[in-house]
């Protein structure tokens, strides 16, 4: 369980391993806060300031013992917390919370207080959405490791920049494209680490992310570098355009349906047609998951060598993990894309792909419904923290810490099973938090 | 058929230096239960993970059904109709164990996924009750029972079956043990059972081949080497339970 209920320990080793703390950041004091670089102008100059050392190493004295006394009582008051799970009566609802969810998502932007920022702020939560439903598919139902996955995003992303700029295609052939330029790149990449498993898969895919990265940076001739590419083609709806005036030959929205234009309808579409693809791919992967082919991607997460026994291709089903959760990442790239107008290649780092790691492991490795709350999680929290300004990421990080704490599972760490047979009496497979 | 369901002749194989199965010849008939027994280290699990194409034989022909087996990949192997239960079980622990037996289908045509099902639930009523469960929830014995339907899942025609009787309470290796002759006796299942428990196996088994530093040492019924002395001194010792 997630609430260590051992006998409490005694305070005379909570002050050793205070004191130990406390050394350690004194230690670690002396180059991070001790030394400082100035720039003065005889060039770079270090100034000592060695009275911060001290000062650090009693803060984290302090905040070690009484992070230590506190944490019998503050794991006792929030157990109730971490042991919750939804009451049994909600087990009927449970086919109606997609739709649902998806219906109140629909009306968000037809609500009063909605305006540019908060459309814009959903039509990212729903990128990272779409990004975590197809990393999901790879780490969370196949289990293999992925740390390079805004490859596919910058892949999906870059296809669709530059058929609609250099072949001059329409939004829709380009998303088309897109997905499946991902889904090429992950085949080629699973072929070579197909052997791989853990550690030594984690540290290709990471290179394969970054192999991506700089080379988009570096093919100026293709991808114009650092510059990115500009002029992405905007989503059409049947043809009509979301502009002021309509292109040669072309009608806009506004002047079909009668709507007077408001720049808020492009946004509003985009917003809509994310949220309709997201809806569509979450569809996707819950039937996957009882087919065939979804039951072997998870079978290979639990045992490969029992899934060879059983006459399961282990490189078919690794290939289709790594194809179809990139097919994912490339159509959230192609959106990216388009929604922004312009790509370049800072918004594919590492960062990128840690953020959508993140969102799988915080919500529950496999769990569509994690992924959305974990999703939302990430990219709202950072935002109404904004007050914050610096501090921000320091409230988010810890925000992480406390929820790895008390969810290790993630958030929604159970597994639905994927048949039950009519006689069986339905049992939650409520997967205790080790 | 012309020859044996199964047939080993010659087999060699190795883990990277270490020659684990040296000349192994080994046959098994279409509705026997042949045992193989040995030390640890002897090659016993090794010559069962060879038949399933991992590692693959460096010398030597594999034949089943007449078709050799030497070179195809294990999934393939599968295919051909050799299910095997792999030594320490190896169900998919956060999956049910109707998803287990489901996997366990793979191979075979879904119009006979109910009738299989009811057969394994015929053999080990337990799993019934146990099918909305987490497969990793089961006790050690359930989960052996569990192994065993989802390889019988597939419809093989030859079970693998590679220590069953493996850290579990002597009560359910009877149970185990009954169910394997049962499957024999009355489907006529042909099985390869690999074991340490030498006096239940031999016991039950038609044919019987002792294996030590990778070579055969000694054939026999199981009667035969139940009586034989060096059998008995090596194998039997203060372990007849």
């Amino acid at each position: 369980m997630a609430a260590p209920a051992n006998a409490p320990i005694p305070f005379p080793h909570r002050l050793r391993d205070a004191g130990i703390a406390g050394l350690v950041a004194m230690a670690l004091a002396v180059p991070f806060l001790g030394l400082r670089t100035v720039n003065l102008d005889q060039g770079l100059v270090v100034q000592t300031n060695l009275a911060y050392v001290p000062l650090a190493g009693v803060l984290v004295f302090l905040g070690r013992l009484i992070l230590g006394l506190l944490a019998g009582p503050l794991a006792k008051a929030t157990a109730p917390l971490a042991n919750w799970r939804p009451p049994a009566s909600t087990q009927r609802l449970r086919p109606w919370g997609g739709p649902l969810l998806v219906l109140a998502a629909a009306a968000l932007p037809f609500l009063p207080f909605a305006n540019r920022y908060i459309i814009d702020l959903g039509t990212t939560a729903l990128i990272y959405i779409l990004l975590a439903t197809g990393l999901n598919i790879t780490v969370g139902l196949a289990g293999l490791l992925d740390l390079g996955f805004a490859a596919f995003y910058a892949i999906g992303a870059y296809t669709c920049a530059l058929t609609t700029t250099q072949l001059h295609w329409g939004f829709w052939p380009a998303l088309a494209a897109g997905g499946l330029a991902s889904s090429l790149f992950a085949v080629l990449l699973s072929l070579p680490i197909l052997r791989l498993r853990g550690d030594y898969l984690a540290i290709v895919t990471l290179g394969f992310g970054e192999i991506t990265r700089i080379v988009i940076l570096n093919w100026q001739s293709l991808t114009g570098g650092p510059n990115g590419v500009s002029g992405i083609a905007r989503p059409t709806l049947f043809g009509l355009t979301f502009d002021r005036r309509a292109p040669e030959g072309g009608h806009t929205f506004s002047e079909i349906t009668g709507i007077a234009y408001a720049p808020e309808h492009r946004l509003i579409f985009l917003y809509l047609l994310i949220l309709a693809l997201t809806a569509l791919a979450a569809y996707t992967v819950a039937r996957l998951r009882r087919l065939p082919i979804g039951r072997a991607w998870e079978a290979l997460r639990e045992d490969e060598i029992a899934c060879r026994s059983l006459g399961i291709n282990p490189t078919m089903v690794k290939v289709s993990a790594y194809a179809t959760g990139a097919l994912m990442g490339g159509l959230a790239g192609c959106f990216f894309a388009a929604r922004q107008g312009f790509v370049s290649p800072e918004s594919f780092g590492f960062m990128e792909s840690a953020t959508i790691l993140a969102i799988v492991v915080l919500g529950g490795m496999g769990s569509q419904a994690g992924v959305i709350i974990a999703a939302l999680f990430i990219v709202v929290l950072p935002e109404l923290a904004r007050g914050f300004a610096d501090y921000r990421m320091l409230a988010f990080g810890l925000a992480m810490i406390l929820i790895m704490i008390w969810k290790p599972g993630g958030l929604l760490a159970g597994r639905l099973p994927t048949i039950r047979l009519s006689t069986a009496k339905p049992k939650p497979v409520a997967e205790a938090a080790l | 058929m012309a020859g044996p369901l199964l047939q080993l002749s010659d087999v060699h194989a190795s883990y990277g230096p270490v020659h684990a199965l040296r000349g192994v010849n080994v046959t098994v008939n279409e509705g026997e239960i042949v045992t193989l027994i040995g030390a640890n280290g002897a090659g016993k699990s090794t010559l069962l993970m060879t038949l399933c194409g991992n590692p693959r034989p460096s010398q030597g022909q594999i034949l089943f059904q007449d078709k050799s087996l030497v070179g195809l990949p294990p999934h393939l192997i599968a295919a051909q109709g050799i299910a095997q239960v792999p030594e320490g079980r190896r169900i998919f622990p956060r999956m049910t164990v109707l998803e287990n037996l489901r996997l366990g289908a793979t191979l075979a045509d879904p119009a006979h996924f109910a009738e299989d099902l009811a057969t394994c639930y015929g053999l080990f009523p337990i799993l019934e009750k146990r099918q909305a469960q987490r497969a990793g929830t089961l006790s050690g014995g359930e989960q052996q029972m569990l192994a065993i339907s989802r390889a019988l899942m597939s419809r093989p025609r030859v079970l693998l079956l590679d220590e069953p009787s493996l850290g579990l309470a002597p009560l359910i290796i009877r149970q185990i043990f009954q169910v394997i002759e049962q499957l024999n006796r009355e489907r006529g299942m042909t099985i390869l059972l690999v074991e340490q428990n030498a006096y239940h196996a031999l016991k039950l088994a038609h044919r019987a081949y002792v294996l030590a530093s990778g070579e055969v040492v000694l054939t026999g019924s199981g009667r035969e080497l139940l009586a034989n002395e060096q059998v008995r001194a090596a194998y039997l010792e203060g372990g007849a339970h």
